[in-house]
């Protein structure tokens, strides 16, 4: 891939944002040139898998032997400060991004452990950072998707500006599904605000009380004996927050533990209850309801009316099952 | 499907459904009338109307659709303005408006669920002793259900800083096309498997019927400021949107109005907004009372900026609450222009606005029709309304095409069909402005693997002929405007 080649900054990842109609146009070709590469390179018929940074390459089961590797166009190709939004490609690092937004202020917190992470295998992936509890699942971040889909065709989901109700939203759809029904090509994501201060706490206090006791805490992650919070936001805010904190057991800390890799189990918010007193080695996200484990977790069923759904969603938008072969998400 | 005039088909259909609801299976003329029409400007009569009371009775009308092969339609409060519950197809309509309760509040897992009947606004008045709400506020929120919100993945002002619909609904009960009744998504925080729950909100009914919704709980912001800048020019008041959001705030409400609406509205609700302003924007910070008055200086700065006229902060609820009955009730104020209008919804990226603006006035003039605009600025979001008078000839003709013109500057200008209120009937053949062949055929097999017998509110949000085997081939009733 070429953009892979040049370092991830092919032509169009050069300049933040256009202000000529002309360079309008020849990003908009660069873009589509290499969006259309992609497209040719996934080709329409043997199997073939995505190829990120590798930081969660067997989540879902790892692809078939004999399954050929391609690579996501990389690059920040668009961004505009005042419309919040930014298009870059989804084999872009997610450091290369950060990197990018930091300049003018704003992020996408994504917020994978490894920021080696590409942004379109945190969305295939699906998984949220450790920051969901202030600015929602990562799908809520993603306002247009275009994705080579089992035919080797370009296929556009979703819309360029922050609002858009425009047709099904497969966008949706593709976050989470491991590149089994489509392989994604280019992404525009919501940016925001970085936090204007921001303070980790910890303490062995009540987690639980402390989500009641706090007005939009970014994170809680507790292991069933100490809990971090960060708390985000106007400095005079987060340190009214971190007064009531202090009052209930907590104190300033560095930063939050590291989280175990390996499993991620999925509860209820009011499910994370029940590991109080349970074996250590897990760090759980509280008023979210995942727990992050140092052991593989085995997935919750889904049941057989909704197996059955997501098997024809699969068949019919990959018929020869040739789009990640050997990885599931159910 | 059933023939225009089958009354045969149409009472046996009757008689089934009657075997499940009794009464509230009905066919006189005064209810398939009131079901024919939503929010929107055209309408087309269904054969039966229905009001089930349990999930259990939707299953069962569900299934005796099929049995007889005829279309069925959901239903909320009919405030949808998009056409997405005009019913198509002499379908049998399923009001919904029986399943009214709020079943659990959830306050451990941050949850309510509700039963889709459930009006936006008392759903919110049922919360806020818990110190909650429902973050979606549509204008129309006083009378529309959760149903249709999720239906539409509706929006509203506050939508700036929350998010649309679907980042509000973490689960939802659906009877299928198919007549199974599953549940999507989940309480838990990643639910296995593709996100049918993400693809259910917003499908318009063509997926099947959501009967009960696990809807998140926004917790109520302990500090609310509301701003009125008033501009003398729309251009200036369009530029310190963008400056505003520049400055890396996000208002929980950013609303632009023009000298019209500002005239309409004041005329109506005595708030005291600026009449003579060419624009007005309302502003709304919430969160903690730190960041709120940083905001609110910053904000008085941006103005100051691009030359703001009056900058009044509320002082209070009242006055709060004043301030927004006069947005709230802009669209209804419009009678005072013209006895009908029509209500368009399309976005734009932000640095756009001034231009898309000058020319939704240059269409409406073109086609000698009133332009009056009040809209969610903060994301784009536009909401043009045509005002008009039904009774002068060829008016009808007019307005969808300025409609039309309208949608083809925004998509030009880098936007999109629709923000909030959907595609439906009226803007399915705008959708190849947006999408490719190739991209409608992919959101086409989608849907098909919901309903493949194209039972649920068909012919709306895909153009027919996006499928070689196309399935709609069926005849549009007369009247029924796509």
């Amino acid at each position: 891939m070429s953009a892979q080649s040049s370092g991830g900054s092919a032509p169009p990842s050069g300049g933040a944002s256009t202000g000529s109609p002309d360079g309008g146009a020849s990003l908009a070709a660069n873009i589509a040139a290499e969006v259309t590469a992609f497209a040719r390179e996934v080709g329409s018929s043997d199997p073939v898998t995505v190829v990120g940074a590798r930081t969660h390459w067997d989540v879902g089961g790892t692809p078939l032997a004999g399954t050929r590797e391609v690579r996501a166009p990389a690059g920040v190709w668009e961004h505009e400060p005042s419309e919040m939004t930014v298009r870059c490609g989804a084999g872009t690092t997610v450091a290369e991004l950060s990197a990018h937004l930091a300049r003018t202020g704003q992020i996408v917190p994504l917020d994978p452990a490894d920021d080696a992470a590409t942004v379109g295998g945190v969305l295939a992936c699906g998984f949220s950072g450790h920051r969901r509890l202030r600015y929602g699942h990562v799908r809520d971040l993603v306002l247009q998707t275009r994705h080579v889909d089992a035919s080797g065709k370009v296929v556009t989901a979703g819309g360029p500006t922050v609002k858009n109700v425009s047709g099904y939203d497969l966008a949706r759809l593709l976050v989470g599904s491991l590149g089994t029904l489509g392989l994604l090509a280019e992404v525009i994501l919501r940016t925001l605000p970085v936090p204007a201060a921001t303070q980790w706490l910890a303490g062995d206090g009540d987690p639980f009380a402390a989500f009641d006791l706090l007005y939009r805490p970014s994170s809680i992650l507790w292991d069933g004996r100490r809990t971090w919070i960060l708390l985000e936001g106007d400095p005079t805010d987060v340190a009214s927050e971190a007064a009531k904190l202090e009052s209930a057991g907590f104190g300033p800390c560095d930063g939050p533990p590291t989280i175990p890799e390996l499993g991620r189990e999925s509860r209820t918010p009011s499910g994370l209850r029940e590991l109080a007193g349970t074996p250590g080695g897990w760090i759980a996200e509280v008023g979210i309801g995942l727990v992050h484990r140092d052991e593989p977790v085995q997935a919750a069923p889904v049941s057989s009316t909704n197996a059955a759904l997501m098997a024809q969603i699969k068949q019919r938008l990959d018929p020869q099952n040739r789009l990640n072969p050997g990885r599931r998400t159910w | 499907m059933a023939p225009e005039d089958d009354s045969a088909a149409d009472a046996a259909l009757l008689a089934d459904l009657r075997g499940v609801l009794g009464d509230r299976a009905r066919d006189n003329d005064f209810e398939r009338g009131l079901y024919s029409r939503d929010g929107s400007i055209e309408g087309s009569s269904p054969a039966i109307v229905c009001l089930p009371a349990s999930a259990g009775e939707v299953a069962q009308i569900v299934r005796i659709c099929r049995q007889h092969r005829r279309p069925f339609l959901a239903r909320g409060s009919g405030t949808g303005l998009a056409g997405g519950a005009v019913p198509v197809g002499r379908p049998v309509v399923v009001a919904t408006s029986k399943m009214d309760r709020i079943v659990e509040i959830d306050t451990a897992n941050r949850i309510a669920w509700v039963e889709p009947g459930v009006l936006n606004l008392d759903l919110s008045r049922a919360l806020a002793p818990q110190g909650f709400h429902f973050a979606p506020d549509p204008s129309s929120q006083q009378v529309c259900s959760i149903g249709g919100n999720i239906a539409n993945n509706s929006g509203g002002p506050h939508c700036l800083a929350y998010g649309v619909t679907t980042a509000h609904i973490a689960a939802l009960e659906v009877v299928l096309p198919s007549g199974e009744t599953t549940v999507f998504g989940g309480l838990d925080a990643e639910p296995p498997g593709f996100d049918l729950r993400g693809l259910f909100v917003g499908s318009e009914g063509t997926m099947g019927i959501a009967t009960k919704a696990a809807v998140r709980l926004t917790p109520n912001a302990p500090a609310v400021r509301t701003l009125l800048l008033d501009f003398d020019d729309v251009s200036e008041g369009s530029a310190a949107v963008s400056a505003i959001i520049a400055a890396g705030l996000v208002p929980s409400a950013l609303e632009m109005m023009d000298r019209r609406a500002i005239e309409i509205v004041e005329a109506f609700a005595h708030a005291g907004y600026p009449t003579g302003a060419a624009a007005v924007l309302l502003v709304e910070l919430d969160g903690l009372p730190g960041g709120v008055d940083a905001g609110v200086g910053i904000v008085r700065e941006v103005a100051q900026r691009h030359h703001v006229g009056h900058v009044r902060v509320a002082a209070d609820d009242a006055e709060r609450a004043l301030l927004w009955k006069g947005r709230k009730n802009a669209f209804g104020a419009v009678a005072r222009i013209k006895p009908d209008y029509y209500l368009h919804d399309t976005v734009v990226p932000r640095s756009r606005l001034t231009e898309v603006l000058s020319k939704v006035y240059r269409i409406a003039d073109a086609y000698g029709l009133i332009a009056v605009n009040v809209f969610h600025a903060g994301d784009g979001n536009l909401h043009p309304i045509l005002a008009f008078d039904r009774r002068e000839p060829g008016v009808d003709e007019r307005v969808k095409a300025a409609g039309r013109d309208i949608v083809a500057a925004s998509v030009e200008a880098g936007g999109v069909l629709s923000g909030e209120h959907g595609i439906g009937l009226e803007k399915r053949d705008y959708m190849g402005m947006l999408f490719s062949a190739h991209d409608m055929y992919t959101q086409d097999v989608v849907r098909e693997t919901f309903d493949p017998d194209g039972l649920a509110n068909p012919l709306k949000i895909i153009p027919t002929g996006s499928r070689c085997s196309d399935s709609f081939h069926q005849h549009v009733p007369e009247g029924a405007w796509v």
